[in-house]
């Protein structure tokens, strides 16, 4: 009797617990198959999804498969350029529609919105009815990749700097400007360190979305291989291992990202 | 702590009250729909503490910001001495502000903070500077803390460390009490009152609690509705109103209807429902006509009917007590006259004679030097607290 009361207590105690790991485990199977299938060695096998034996060689020969090393470098390469260019143009636009009272700001606001509320199939198509009217049809491939994914990161750079920016408390700069800073000091030591979060976020989301694309890029990209279209290439045929050593590596590196920036602000608290 | 002695040791920086006044003159500002300051006239004297006192709204803020250069004027001038700074930019005026809201900078700790003005302009021995401000405002072992991690009365501390430490020709203090507890706040006015005489600054201190401006300033201005209505020290101010609303909003007065029968000299005859009372000339604001005559509560004498009131004239009688209120120092009376009008009296405790009681017949009177009279046509409720 007790007993049993005692048990249901635990259980009541612990369900919310219990919950919350089912949770996490429904997250984090995948990365976890995904971990273990880099270490598959199914070189003898046609299924490509069933584990067979441990191996280090999928880590060894990472570039084993035709191509794919290319094709991630390439998705690295245009993600970082198209992050770099979103980041700086969607900063200034986010400043210039926060802190400037201009014709058509409102108009501005929702505009900014318009591609990424509308569907990835009608943004990339219209955007390949756009380069081939304008004579670049024959010339797809890299820049077309970097004009289409700079122009999707935007609106995201855009809206991520604005919510930033307008919660900071423009008295903060009159303060500094009260207290002899000018207006580039005021900017450098007041508020960009602290817009820089958001413009970071930013930037990590830029370069994600981009790395990851595949819809828009898949129709704008000519000849040109990215990794997520390589991976979309082989998945037909059977994936090589390599693509879960690729996947593992992203995987850790926005673990230790995101560690980085536990820790950082862990300290300065 | 000897502020004052290390400014005069210090080359690099002048002694304040360096002779410097501040004047306002016509300044006025406009926001798209609506005149916060109107045609404003000020002249602060360099040295003195300033007090700005005013209702909420009233436009005090927007005073001082343009005064930091961090709104400009509609129209209308400042002049600090001799240099006209209305248009220069916030970081070229020798002036700080404490903010309303203390605008501390979240990403910096309390030293850099309070340091954040000297190292803009460069300063040596910025880390003692500092630690002695710091140490001024008692908050030498939280420098390393950050503002979020702060209480609102700490906050406010650091606010003002970070304005007072540069030391500027005028220093802008925007309710800087407004979060501290009745007995911090008591200490912290003590504190900044000595500072200012100590630094021999020019302090302009905003607020809207009267006994706070009264206690602080040499002189207080009286703001409303975007306008000084009064200015004077803080004495003047009160015994000698010119306006309803300084007589209601500083202190409380009895306002009595009263039409003026002669004024010769010194002196202005008033009929107050049938009694006479005389009014100092000086005190008269009104000299024909209408007016409301003003008598401060204290300074209502109240007997029961037919004992000796110990003041020479503007004796009245027919009043029935009709509220008391026992507040420890002093009892207040509120008696209803004849002609149906309640007055207010208050009375030290000295324990000379028994309470009064709800109901005795009374009579009442003042001294004539201490009445005043303002116009008719003022609004008899401006600046009254609002009764619930
Ligand atoms: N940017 C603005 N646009 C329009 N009206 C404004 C603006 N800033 C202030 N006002 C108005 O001007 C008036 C004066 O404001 P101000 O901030 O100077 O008041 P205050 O006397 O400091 O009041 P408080 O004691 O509440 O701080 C208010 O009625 C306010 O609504
Ligand atoms: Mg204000």
């Amino acid at each position: 009797m007790n007993g049993l009361q005692r048990a249901s207590r635990w259980v009541s105690d612990h369900i919310v617990l219990a919950g919350g790991l089912l949770v996490l485990v429904y997250m984090f199977v995948p990365i976890a198959i995904v971990m273990l299938m880099s270490f598959n060695d199914n070189s003898e096998s046609r299924n490509v999804y069933a584990f067979r034996d441990f191996t280090f060689s999928n880590w060894t020969n990472m570039c084993g498969p035709d191509g794919m090393c290319e094709s991630v470098l390439r998705s690295i390469g245009i993600g970082l350029a198209a992050t770099l260019v979103a980041t700086i143009l969607g900063t200034l636009a986010a400043f210039a529609l926060v802190r400037h009272n201009f014709r058509g700001r409102s108009v501005m606001n929702t505009v900014i919105f318009l591609p990424m509320a509308s569907p990835e199939i009608v943004m990339g198509s219209s955007l390949l009815a756009l380069f081939v009217s304008g004579g670049f049809g024959g010339r797809l491939g890299v820049v077309t990749i970097f004009i289409a994914h700079v122009m999707f990161c935007l609106s995201f750079v855009i809206v991520t700097v604005k919510a930033r920016l307008s919660g900071l408390d423009q008295n903060l700069e009159q303060a500094a400007m009260d207290l002899y800073a000018s207006e580039a000091t005021t900017f450098w030591r007041i508020t960009f360190p602290l817009v820089f979060p958001g413009i970071a976020a930013a930037a990590l989301l830029s370069f994600s979305l981009s790395f990851d694309d595949f819809i828009i890029t898949n129709l704008n990209a000519g000849q040109t291989v990215t990794f997520p279209m390589y991976v979309w290439g082989v998945a037909q045929r059977g994936v090589p291992m390599q693509v879960n050593v690729i996947g593992t590596i992203m995987f850790l590196i926005s673990l230790a990202l995101v560690l980085g920036n536990m820790f950082a602000t862990r300290k300065k608290a | 702590m000897s502020l004052a002695a290390e400014r005069a040791t210090d080359p690099s920086n002048p002694p304040g009250g360096s002779g410097r006044n501040l004047r306002l003159t016509a300044l006025t500002k406009e926001f798209s729909t609506f005149t916060a300051v109107r045609s404003l006239d000020l002249e602060i004297p360099a040295g003195t503490f300033f007090a700005l006192l005013g209702p909420s709204g009233c436009g005090k803020t927007t005073t001082l910001r343009m005064v930091a250069g961090l709104d400009l004027p509609t129209s209308g001038t400042i002049h600090l001495g001799d240099d006209e700074i209305t248009y220069a930019k916030p970081y070229r005026r020798p002036v700080n502000t404490v903010f309303q809201n203390y605008a501390l900078f979240p990403h910096l700790d309390i030293h850099e903070n309070v340091a954040f003005g000297l190292r803009r302009r460069k300063v040596k021995d910025v880390d003692k500077q500092v630690q002695e401000m710091l140490e001024l405002v008692e908050l030498e072992s939280q420098a390393k803390k950050k503002p979020p991690q702060m209480s609102g009365g700490q906050q406010q501390r650091v606010a003002l460390a970070r304005a007072l430490i540069n030391r500027p020709e005028v220093l802008l203090l925007d309710e800087p009490l407004g979060a501290l507890d009745l007995k911090l706040r008591r200490g912290m006015q003590i504190e900044i009152k000595r500072i200012q005489t100590e630094v021999g600054l020019t302090f302009v201190h905003v607020t809207h609690d009267q006994e706070e401006a009264m206690t602080m300033a040499d002189t207080i201005a009286v703001m409303n509705a975007g306008v000084i209505e009064q200015m004077g020290s803080p004495t003047e101010l009160y015994e000698n109103p010119r306006t309803t609303f300084v007589a209601n909003f500083l202190g409380q007065s009895n306002l009595i209807p009263g039409t003026v029968s002669s004024a010769d000299g010194d002196v202005v005859r008033v009929d107050m429902h049938g009694t006479q009372v005389s009014i100092p000339a000086d005190r008269a604001h009104v000299t024909s006509g209408n007016g409301w005559v003003g008598i401060r509560p204290e300074k209502v004498l109240v007997a029961a009917e037919g004992e000796p009131l110990d003041a020479p004239g503007n004796h009245m009688s027919g009043g029935v007590v009709t509220d008391v209120s026992f507040v420890g120092v002093s009892t207040q009376y509120l008696v209803r006259m004849p002609w149906g009008q309640e007055l207010m009296a208050f009375e030290q405790n000295t324990g000379r004679r028994a309470f009064l009681t709800a109901g005795t017949k009374v009579d009442v009177s003042w001294r004539p030097e201490f009445a005043f009279l303002l116009p008719a046509s003022q609004d008899v409720n401006a600046g009254a607290i609002e009764e619930a």
